[in-house]
């Protein structure tokens, strides 16, 4: 113990082999990354290299063709309506499921997983049979010359549907964890209700609201089973772009479905960067793990 | 960007009065209460409650006996086999990979790690539609094995091998985005404090870290489990809809719906729909179960 | 069972932690690592350990090279800072643990793993929870069943992470000497790493002090509040009054004034940094005869509590900007009859004085 640091009679020794001290790393990062390139990335990487096959102007002949910018504009602008109506109402219901008690809002709280454990064929073929011009709503909306099913708006009504827990589910953390606290002390300093609502509350919550709203968004332009069946598939009304891949495929013009595939691929890129741009802004601002 | 679909272990569930409402700051005046409760209950009620309810009216809209047939009819049988038989592979697969890929991300530090993160999460934001296309790619008969492949009479493409391939993929991130982030904010001081204490690794992994995730596991395997039962557009496109062969039960759905036998489809679309319940039953349970264990526990401190 | 550390190197990215520490910890002893937050103690504990890897330099455990056997096989005790208890399991199956997990030829029997982890928690005095989860116990219950854990496998050495540090001060004072007690039952070679002075001086046989990443001091309690070894130990180890001075002849100038001095081997001119301790400080009223010497200040506050007392004073003229801090007996006080905003003089009865070069950078680390 006496003998102080610094001049050691030892001559310095090399560096001492390295110990993990939990064990398996290598090997479930090899597993986890070699079941993600052959599942995953490969498979991915196909979709790029077969489009390679095309010249740049045969793929552009390809994606935008008339037909596939219609189901574009119907798929993007469906999917931006449909994210926008849930996180606003997606924002009320987990307000009302934090905030308030009401009677059977456990059983409310637990379905509003439904979309996302519901297989989406049941789900299309229900929401058309209730907005057929015989169903429970189309029967009312019928008289007010409103058409849901097999018309775009069908489109939108699926794609509200599966996007709807992706706001609540991203919202309602945020707002459970919110300190009464902060609305105190925003009263405290002579703020409406309204006033602590929009400076204080929303402030906080919205990095969160543009998350699900992000993700709702992400899967309304991928999905297929739901609104298919709704939809009605008009070429250049009702069709989504999905259902396009489907088409080209039936015709057996694999570079056609694989061209459109990618398009869809690079926007899906884009978004799942955003999506994480936005889930860090969320964690920073609220503090909270991802 | 499966975040949202994650369980939600520690938020202990509000019942009666909540506490925003006790206090008088965070209270709304009546018709601000009754107007936003109102809106969001009858948004819920149209977009949620009605589809669900409606699966199981149209299904019984021809009587228990059409219900019973469309139920035992021989490619319903065959096909509700053949999804059980997709989903038993693709569960176990991406089980050990979601445990694997935690494990390896939340115990250790290395470099990309968060763009691995990422690339799990990929299969999120993929089109199921081109979840299958990318296997008809590489596996189909233009594909780039679809020669050899064909060569050694193998199929993969229109047969259950590229149905297994799909719904693995379909379901992929499940497990290991559920138990990412409960190993990452479970530490890593207990599986040190087991290995200073003399533990192996596999010790360690089924004594400590296992028991602590077992719950957001469960969720995540029953997940993975109802996603894999359900999808319908990845496994739509790798097919080819042979009765009786290729056909699992969403798919079947869509061809009785398709040849308007509706009650029929309906009714096996109610499997599905039960199915999705005992899902989102289970899902509630176990949070239910989380949230009273960590009540108990601080009742008890106190 | 000894431990020696030979020049240990340690980085984490282009963070420093441990430089070139060596250090030899004799068997039986309880020692300190004393240093503050990111001074690289706890670094050192979990290399000791196996937890961490040294990038350079050597473990040696009884004086056998440890650095290729990994954490699970250098039967060392450790208690994390947070515990680590095994939040799903009961407060026996914890303290049962190590010994379930060893190789089934040298697992004792359940009866005996019950008969070993009963008698540990008697040591502890908790035998009464035995059956209790972790999240019911308190913070004090919590570390006394770590620290059973970590002993119920035997452990040659048993390292403590800020053993203390989660606890509120009551409970603190109370199992640190419950823990000095401890060890003289048990002697188990043991280091423990904490930030406050007076746990250290307390609880431990032999004081460590480190700061940025190397060893400052070493010495019993006694030595190291004595004799402290760097302006940073001086710093650290309690409260103290820095003067910024230049040696003249028998004296110190400080600012503009003078103080005398004991003899040292410093040159004519030398900066030097001059420490004093509240209680090496005595205060002179102006009007006292022979008030050529010490430095000017003003009281600013008068604390008499106790029996001693404390007073705060600003610097005026030449020691403009800075503040003192005096000990010196309540009746002194009512002598001096001090009062705030009076005009006084302060003489220090000891200095410690360190060169300056060396001294600025590290006196600044200190508190």
């Amino acid at each position: 113990m006496n003998t102080a640091t610094l001049a050691s009679p030892f001559p310095r020794p090399s560096a001492p082999p390295r110990l993990r001290v939990l064990p398996g790393f290598r090997l479930t990062l090899g597993y986890t990354l070699a079941y993600l390139s052959l599942l995953v990335l490969i498979p991915l990487a196909a979709v790029f290299l077969k489009t390679a096959e095309l010249s740049f102007a045969e793929f552009r002949d390809v994606v935008t063709a008339p037909r596939v910018v219609a189901s574009y504009k119907l798929s993007f602008g469906m999917s931006l309506l449909a994210a926008a109506i849930n996180a606003v109402f997606g924002l009320m219901l987990a307000w009302a499921l934090v905030r308030y008690s009401f009677p059977g809002k456990k059983l409310i709280d637990a379905l509003v997983d439904l979309p996302f454990a519901l297989p989406t064929a049941v789900a299309g073929i229900a929401l058309t049979a209730l907005y057929a011009k015989n169903g429970w709503i189309g029967q009312f909306l019928e008289p007010l010359g409103i058409q849901v099913a097999f018309k775009p708006l069908g489109v939108l009504v699926a794609l509200v549907f599966i996007g709807l827990p992706f706001v609540v589910r991203t919202v309602q953390p945020i707002l459970e964890d919110l300190d009464a606290e902060l609305e105190e002390a925003a009263t405290s300093l002579g703020a409406q209700r309204g006033q602590a609502f929009r400076h204080v509350i929303l402030p906080i919550v919205f990095p969160a609201l543009l998350t699900g709203f992000a993700l709702a968004f992400a899967r309304a332009v991928g999905e297929y089973g739901s609104v298919i069946f709704i939809a009605g598939n008009l070429p250049m009304v009702s069709e989504i772009t999905p259902l396009m891949i489907i088409t080209k495929l039936e015709q057996y013009d694999y570079t056609g479905a694989t061209a459109i595939a990618t398009v869809m691929l690079i926007l899906s890129f884009a978004l799942l960067l955003v999506i994480n741009g936005l889930q860090a802004w969320t964690a920073k601002r609220t503090g909270r793990d991802r | 960007m499966a975040g949202a679909t994650t369980l939600r272990l520690n938020t202990a569930g509000s019942f009666g009065q909540t506490r925003f409402e006790a206090r008088a700051a965070t209270r709304e005046t009546p018709l601000v209460k009754w107007l936003s409760l109102g809106t969001a209950l009858t948004f819920f009620a149209v977009f949620l409650l009605m589809p669900l309810i409606a699966v199981f009216v149209e299904a019984l809209r021809k009587g228990w006996e059409t219900y019973l047939t469309a139920l035992i009819d021989p490619d319903a049988l065959s096909a509700l086999r053949l999804t059980l038989l997709a989903a038993a592979i693709a569960l176990p697969l991406n089980l050990v990979f979601g445990v694997c890929a935690a494990w390896a991300i939340a115990k250790f530090e290395f470099r990309g790690k968060h763009f691995l993160i990422t690339l799990i999460d990929l299969p999120f934001s993929v089109s199921p539609v081109i979840a299958g296309l990318v296997y008809v790619l590489l596996f189909g008969a233009q594909g780039w094995f679809g020669p050899w492949l064909a060569e050694h009479d193998v199929k993969i493409i229109f047969a259950v091998p590229g149905i297994v391939l799909a719904t693995v993929f379909v379901t992929f991130p499940f497990i290991a985005r559920e138990l990412i982030p409960l190993m990452q904010a479970q530490g890593k001081e207990e599986e040190e404090a087991a290995v200073v204490l003399g533990a192996s690794g596999l010790q360690t992994f089924w004594y400590v870290t296992l028991p602590n995730v077992k719950w957001g596991l469960l969720y995540g395997v029953i997940l993975t489990n109802a996603r894999a039962m359900g999808e319908f557009g990845a496994v739509s496109v790798v097919s080819g809809h042979i009765r009786g062969e290729t056909n699992t039960l969403p798919l079947h759905v869509e061809i009785l719906y398709n040849e308007y036998q509706f009650a029929a489809a309906f009714a096996v679309a109610s499997l599905l729909a039960l199915l999705a319940l005992v899902t989102l039953g289970i899902k509630t349970w176990i949070e239910h179960r989380a949230a009273h264990a960590h009540q108990d526990l601080h009742e008890g401190q106190s | 069972m000894s431990i020696q550390v030979r020049n240990i190197h340690k980085r984490f990215g282009s963070f420093v932690a441990l430089d070139d520490v060596s250090l030899d910890f004799p068997t039986g002893e309880l020692v300190a690592l004393l240093g503050p937050s990111g001074c690289g103690k706890t670094t050192l504990l979990r290399v000791i350990a196996g937890l961490e890897s040294a990038d350079a330099g050597q473990v040696l455990l009884d004086g056998e090279d440890a650095s290729g056997t990994h954490v699970r096989d250098r039967q060392v005790g450790f208690v994390f800072q947070h515990y680590a208890l095994f939040r799903h399991m009961s407060v026996f199956d914890n303290v049962a643990f190590g010994l379930r997990m060893k190789p089934r030829a040298q697992r004792p029997s359940e009866k005996q793993i019950a008969e070993k982890v009963h008698a540990l928690l008697d040591l502890v005095q908790l035998d009464w929870l035995a059956d209790r989860f972790p999240a019911q116990l308190s913070g004090g219950q919590r570390q006394r069943i770590a620290l059973a854990r970590a002993l119920a496998v035997e452990p040659r050495v048993l390292l403590l992470d800020e053993p203390f540090g989660a606890l509120d001060a009551k409970v603190r004072k109370e199992l640190r000497r419950w823990l000095r007690k401890l060890h003289d039952e048990l002697h188990v070679t043991s280091i423990f790493v904490t930030h406050d002075q007076e746990e250290a001086l307390e609880v431990a046989d032999r004081v460590v002090l480190m700061n940025q990443g190397a060893v400052e001091q070493i010495g019993t309690p006694e030595e190291v509040y004595r004799r402290p070894a760097t302006p940073f130990v001086y710093g650290f180890l309690g409260a103290v009054n820095l003067f910024h001075g230049r040696v003249d002849g028998e004296g110190l100038r400080v600012g503009d004034a003078r103080l005398p001095r004991q003899a040292g081997s410093f040159g004519e001119g030398a900066e030097v940094l001059a420490f004093a301790r509240p209680h090496e400080l005595d205060i002179v009223v102006d009007a006292d005869a022979g008030a050529s010497e010490g430095i000017a200040a003003r009281v600013s506050r008068v604390l008499a509590f106790g029996i001693t007392a404390r007073v705060e004073l600003d610097g005026v003229n030449g020691a403009h900007g800075q503040h003192f801090e005096v000990e010196i007996t309540r009746e002194r006080v009512e002598r001096l009859g001090l009062a705030e905003g009076q005009a006084v003089r302060l003489l220090p009865s000891h200095l410690s004085l360190f060169e300056s070069r060396q001294a600025a950078t590290t006196a600044g680390a200190a508190r």
